[in-house]
């Protein structure tokens, strides 16, 4: 017998002939026209008309026949409300019924059956079933409370369902208590404050009790609930978590899922300190790597909350990479997801393996797959910057191959690349401009004109190419417009001279032709800007980039923490909250993580404030941030503003001029003859012993300078302060025109020359330098005193830091002070002005060290000493015409020296001393 | 929970149509259909939400099953639920296809109206479903018989019924691998692991109490060494010593078990303990990435002779003991789209082009161990002005052999009936070992 024919009746009359058969006596005859009812039922037919005759049937002992009638009545009662009364009396009949499976049918269907009337008869059977005698009825009649819920919520709390549903978390029966955690969850779901699931350490260890012995369903049911409640303390947290962790070696990935949820959530509580944190942190791993071999469907829902977990906890999963890698049957789905992770993944440690799959991705078929793969060598490069070169080569092979999408694709990604590392990769910007005829997707024509805007003094066809771009100016969407104006008005602060007609051009069609409020308003802040302040608008729209960030597509904090609360459910299946796709009062509880309890919270403490401590390097390099001011500062020093950027080279010229060239300008002059003279005034010590000079260090990083590497110490060579630089080209191009200059300072430090850069510096050429500075020129107070800023100028741009040097190098040579003008003069200076130092750990005795310091002109005029204590008196005198007087106590056998200063400028005492620690030091 | 459940036809007709949920109308019905049967494109995704309304689909060979919601239900638990659905309705009546679902249909309504319970899954359990779901109507049953049935579908022993006998106690254990590879050309292993599943096909007579032992290395190692050998299971000698030799235990990087299994005790002590259903089910699954057998090597060497013309040439070595037998082995080897001819030579088995699935098939129906084969082909080119390159996709390689690539072996399975008068000796027990390839790739 076939059931299949049921579907074919397609005559007229069909009704009218179901019928007649529906009211036949026999019963082989009625259970055959049911069949057809329900079959023209499935495929959409309108058979409610049939509804009294099938109502009719139901009245029957054939268990079969039964349940066809009722799957009708579940589809027409609504329709039928009136005649639906008809089946209530079979239904409370069959409540009573001794089968326990009639029993339960009858309860499940009532509930089904949304008619008001109806609702009210099926109060009485299901107080009853929920205290039936046989499980079966009463896990039916538990979902039964939700069902009436759903229908009249109002009759379910006067009718004290909810406290029986609550007994029921207490049944002996695992799967009733399963279907009571699942009625009330989705019952307390819609009254958010109701306190329905009152969870607590007691009715928590039932459930507990309860999963491991219930269906894998049922499991489910009781994890979802669990990873609803929020353990009093770090103890209990762990106690579950423990009870928890076998489910993760469950076969069905759904109770995998629902207990990583538990733990993920109630980790937070957890001290990271303690070691069942890491063993849980271990334990997650495999069960999660186990779920990519599940079925397609059921790995896609894998990989969407694996990306969620890894951006949470990248610990967890960081060793797995080759399990994300692609199979090539997959389907393009997964594809895509593991793509995600991947990228996530990558790190230092595992670059060169992730890269050589990318390359492998980006020839398959599928278009959003290739694009995706090429995207995320991109993000490799900018997320590792030790990859970055072989990325950068890579994408270069992919533009090879001319295939339209993935040049595409590959230049939207070169852009943030050049972001991340200025002045490194711009020779590939000629290949990039083969291939400017076929871009035709808004994002890849953007970043191109980007690309030619930024770098528009390198590229000597920059305003044909840009020109080329503006003639379809209208057709093109916003973005590219937005970025043309952009990019123009670039090429004309960089090139002034050649390309005053494009601007034009393009500002009026801008702010003429264009609907677009956004290009518009863009269009006339330029202009303004443009012809009001030339230089603001230099500063403006050349301004220094912020930084790109190492990832993307970041899901944000406290979405994040709200997705974790949701693991395994549709919201992290989408990436988006439930009051998103759901309607109604459903979902719109937002749910969060718990915090740390105490002791947690005392070992995280700390780490913040030595951070905050450390990360306040005293004497670091640094990049001057407010570059306005000193661009002001600078230009000040000479003559008004210029009007445009491309004069700023003469005018720096004519600031060098002006600084006295009062020092000798000898480079390299040799050092022999100061030398022999210091060693005069040092008494005929046996060491030779030179000025200290400190170690060069990293002034300027390549980085924020477009490729050139500054880093240079300060020296005192016969009399003469030098300022001793090394540059490095680190970027593609040459560099040629270089000049330098300093920020009103302290001491007047000034150069008393040209830099002297006379060959063009090579692409990863390096060139030492020695600038002799003179002291006489403009004083400003800096602070700190020996701070100094430095505007560097090259053929590519203007570049900004600042140093610091010792100030050892402004004491002179005839600083060596009478000791009776000594007396005086220290009894002269007032208390006040006296400070007094600690030099810790040096182990040089008191002759030594009097040598050492007299190399650098700071002169020992006596020594006294005093019960073991060796006094040393001393004097300085800085450029300035200042002097220092110094008293230094070396106690023999202690490493740990006193020193104390006076002066009259109390202020130069910390540099001073500083000096002194210097010195002694090295 | 889910708000209803579908199954279409490929053409889009609705086979079967469940609706549990108010919030779920006719209208979600076609917006499926529309969308996502008819979709112009591929599948993107198996989950899809159009108009505020989530819909879940699985498809089986030319049939849909989708499953509806509304709520933020819990998506793994939905695809797992249709996963078993195919599962039930194939222990019924066999495949699922058009012609099976429309003849069994009154059958599908009452199992979806028992397993699914306002879109809450209940037990799903075929063993138990059986008992009371029949397609030879109503069978009268006795009040013992009543209470029997829904103490089992609601028990904590949902899967096995209580007073089975039988008359010989055997059972029968296959451990079957998947072997999964990615190689690059050059012959470095890229990824490689094995999933493997041990299925239990038992006929024990009353509420059989079973302990399942294997070489898990944390189990050897905990044990010692002096205890490794004393449980070893009669029959485990059947083909348990692998390709690879003597491996003593393995590391299993992650398993699962079926819902018998106690999995507390496993996490305590990890011994796998369990009263497993009647007839067949599938004890565990297991993933293993270390000192994998790679049961065979491919090495390829494509060769751009010209615009016109490759050459290639596949050499697949076999690596374990002589005296086993791999079966049914399949290379696929792609060729370009624009292939206009091939001549293949191989010195054993048969290779064929097949235009239709732009592959070379050699098939080779036993190799034993430690032996090497090799294929040639030329494939004339059409030229082309395609400028993509050809994609190259990876050599794919199938076959069976008669070990455990993991090196898994059995070590016991013990019986303890202590109501029925049989003892673990009588119980007469069989293991057999296959190794399959899963995706078995190595670039080219």
């Amino acid at each position: 017998m076939t059931d299949s024919k049921y579907f074919t009746t397609t005559k007229k009359g069909e009704i009218f002939e179901l019928k007649a058969e529906l009211n036949s006596d026999k019963k082989e005859k009625k259970k055959e026209a049911v069949k057809k009812v329900i079959a023209s039922m499935t495929v959409g037919k309108d058979v409610s008309a049939l509804f009294p005759d099938v109502v009719n049937c139901m009245q029957t002992d054939n268990l079969e026949l039964k349940k066809l009638v009722y799957l009708y009545l579940m589809n027409y009662a609504k329709s039928q409300p009136d005649m639906a009364i008809m089946a209530v009396n079979t239904f409370v009949k069959d409540c009573e019924d001794p089968n326990p499976l009639i029993r339960a049918l009858a309860v499940r269907t009532m509930g089904c059956i949304r008619v008001d009337k109806i609702t009210e008869y099926l109060c009485e059977p299901l107080r009853k079933c929920l205290k039936d005698e046989d499980p079966y009825v009463r896990k039916t009649a538990a979902v039964c409370v939700a069902k009436l819920h759903d229908i009249n919520a109002q009759l379910v709390e006067d009718q004290g369902f909810l406290d029986t549903l609550k007994d029921l978390i207490s049944d002996s029966n695992p799967m009733v208590v399963a279907n009571a955690v699942a009625a009330l969850s989705e019952i307390a779901e819609s009254h958010p404050n109701s306190n329905l699931l009152d969870l607590n350490p007691q009715s928590i260890n039932k459930l507990l009790t309860a999963l491991n012995e219930c269906t894998e369903w049922g499991q489910i049911f009781i994890l979802d609930c669990l990873a609803n409640y929020t353990p009093r303390d770090d103890r209990e947290s762990q106690s579950i978590c423990e009870r928890v962790t076998p489910r993760l070696s469950h076969a069905n990935s759904a109770v995998v899922l629902s207990a990583v949820k538990v733990l993920m959530k109630f980790m937070e509580m957890l001290p990271k300190d303690l070691d069942y944190y890491g063993t849980l942190l271990k334990k997650l791993a495999p069960p999660l790597v186990t779920l990519l071999s599940a079925e397609p469907e059921l790995q896609y829902v894998a990989l969407r909350n694996i990306n969620l977990i890894v951006q949470k906890r990248p610990e967890i999963l960081k060793h797995e990479m080759k399990v994300f890698f692609v199979k090539y049957n997959d389907p393009i789905y997964v594809k895509l997801e593991k793509l995600d992770i991947m990228i996530r993944l990558a790190s230092q440690a595992n670059i060169a393996q992730v890269l050589a799959e990318l390359k492998e991705y980006a020839t398959e078929v599928d278009v959003d797959f290739v694009r995706k793969a090429v995207r995320a060598i991109g993000r490799c490069a900018i997320k590792v910057e030790q990859s970055a070169e072989r990325c950068v080569s890579t994408l270069l092979d992919l533009i090879q191959t001319k295939v339209n999408y993935v040049v595409q694709e590959a230049i939207v990604v070169i852009k943030d690349i050049f972001r991340k590392y200025p002045n490194k990769y711009e020779s590939v910007i000629a290949t990039l401009c083969e291939n400017l005829d076929s871009l035709d997707e808004p994002e890849a024509r953007a970043a191109m004109i980007w690309i030619v805007g930024e770098y528009a003094e390198r590229i000597d066809n920059a305003d044909e190419l840009l020109e080329s771009f503006l003639e379809g100016f209208h057709d093109e969407s916003t973005q590219v417009q937005l970025q043309l104006l952009t990019a123009i008005v670039k090429l004309f602060l960089k090139k002034p001279t050649e390309t005053q007609e494009l601007v034009q051009q393009v500002l009026s069609l801008a702010t003429q032709d264009s609907d677009n409020p956004d290009l518009r308003d863009r269009g006339y802040i330029y202009w303004r800007l443009l012809s009001t302040d030339p230089v603001a608008a230099k500063e403006v729209v050349l301004a220094e980039k912020p930084l790109i960030s190492e990832e993307t597509d970041l899901i944000e904090p406290t979405l994040l923490e709200e997705l974790i609360c949701h693991i395994g459910t549709l919201a992290s299946v989408y990436h988006k909250p439930p009051s998103a796709f759901v309607e109604g009062s459903r979902g719109v509880m937002h749910k969060r993580l718990p915090a740390r309890t105490g002791s947690g919270e005392g070992t995280e403490c700390p780490d913040v404030g030595n951070a905050a401590g450390g990360s306040a390097p005293e004497a670091a390099p640094s990049i001057i941030p407010s570059q306005g001011d000193l661009l002001g500062d600078l230009l000040n020093l000479d003559l008004a503003p210029p009007t445009t950027p491309a004069v700023l080279l003469p005018l720096m010229g004519a600031g060098f001029g002006a600084a006295p060239a009062v020092m000798p300008a000898s480079l390299n002059a040799p050092v022999g003859g100061g030398l022999g003279d210091l060693f005069d005034l040092g008494g005929g010590v046996g060491m030779p012993m030179g000025a200290y000079i400190p170690p060069k260090t990293v002034w300027l990083p390549a980085m924020k300078a477009k490729g050139l590497e500054i880093s240079g110490t300060f020296a005192r060579r016969a009399g003469v302060i030098q300022m001793e630089l090394v540059l490095t080209n680190k970027a593609m191009s040459v560099m040629t025109d270089f000049a330098i200059q300093f920020n009103r300072n302290s001491f007047g430090l000034a150069p008393a020359g040209p830099l002297q850069v006379l060959t063009p510096l090579g692409p990863n050429q390096t060139i030492e330098v020695s600038l002799p500075l003179s002291t006489v020129g403009p004083v400003m107070k800096m602070d700190p005193l020996n701070n100094l800023q430095v505007a560097v100028k090259n053929n590519i741009d203007v570049f900004y830091f600042s140093c610091q040097y010792p100030i050892s190098m402004l004491f002179v040579e005839d600083g060596k002070m009478e000791r009776q003008v000594f007396l005086a003069t220290w009894k002269d200076i007032p208390n006040d002005n006296e400070s007094q130092f600690q030099i810790q750990d040096c182990h040089l005795n008191s002759e030594a060290a009097s040598n050492k310091l007299q190399g650098s002109n700071i002169f020992t005029i006596a020594k006294r000493t005093v019960e073991g204590q060796d006094m040393l008196y001393m004097s300085i005198k800085l450029s300035n015409g200042i002097w220092v007087l110094a008293e230094l106590k070396v106690q023999a056998g202690n490493p740990n020296y006193t020193i104390s200063l006076k002066c009259r400028a109390p202020e130069v005492s910390q540099c001073v001393f500083q000096c002194y620690e210097a010195v002694l030091k090295n | 929970m889910i708000g209803g459940l579908f199954i279409y036809n490929h053409k889009g007709e609705v086979l079967i149509s469940r609706v549990y949920r108010d919030d779920i109308g006719r209208n979600a019905v076609d917006a499926f259909r529309v969308n996502v049967i008819h979709a112009r494109q591929q599948v993107r995704s198996p989950v899809t939400n159009i108009a505020r309304t989530s819909f879940f689909h699985v498809k089986r060979s030319n049939i849909w099953l989708a499953a509806v919601t509304k709520q933020n239900v819990n998506a793994a638990m939905v695809f797992e639920f249709l996963y078993k659905m195919c599962d039930v309705m194939t222990a019924y009546f066999g495949k699922i296809s058009e012609e099976n679902i429309k003849n069994n249909f009154v059958l599908i309504y009452e199992l979806l109206d028992e397993i699914l319970d306002f879109g809450y899954p209940q037990n799903s359990e075929t063993g138990a479903l059986k008992t009371f779901i029949t397609q030879t109507g109503i069978k009268s049953q006795s009040k013992e018989e009543q209470s029997q049935i829904t103490s089992q579908v609601t028990g904590q022993i949902g899967w096995r019924r209580e007073g089975i006998k039988y008359r010989r106690n055997e059972l029968f254990l296959d451990v079957l691998e998947s072997v999964n590879l990615l190689m690059s050309p050059q012959g470095q292993v890229l990824s490689a692991h094995v999933s493997g599943r041990v299925v239990m096909k038992s006929y024990l007579s009353g509420m059989p109490e079973c302990k399942f032992g294997m070489n898990d290395k944390i189990v050897i190692d905990k044990q010692g060494k002096g205890g490794a050998s004393e449980e070893a299971a009669g029959k485990s000698d059947l083909g348990g010593s692998g390709g690879g030799g003597g491996k003593q235990s393995i590391a299993i990087d992650d398993c699962t078990f079926h819902q018998c299994v106690r999995l507390s005790k496993f996490d305590a002590e990890r011994s796998i303990s369990f009263i497993p259903p009647d007839g067949e089910c599938e004890l565990m699954r297991y993933r293993t990435t270390k000192d994998i057998i790679l049961p065979f090597r491919v090495i390829p060497l494509v060769r751009e002779v010209g615009r016109t013309k490759l050459e290639v040439k596949v050499v697949i070595k076999s690596n374990f003991k002589p005296s086993l037998l791999a079966q049914k082995i399949e290379v696929r080897i792609p060729t370009p789209l624009n292939t206009s001819g091939v001549q293949v030579i191989c010195m054993k088995g048969k290779a064929k082009y097949k235009a239709s699935e732009n592959a070379i098939v050699w098939k080779i129906k036993r190799m034993a161990g430690m032996k090497e084969s090799q294929i040639s082909a030329e494939i004339e080119l059409l030229p082309t002005n395609d400028k993509k390159k050809w994609a190259r996709p990876p050599i794919s390689m199938n076959f069976e052999v008669p070990f455990a690539p993991s090196g898994l072996k059995v070590r016991y399975l013990k019986v303890f009936e202590p109501k029925l008068n049989y003892s673990d000796h009588d119980v007469i027990k069989w293991v057999r070992y296959i190794g399959r390839s899963g995706i078995y790739e190595t670039r080219c």
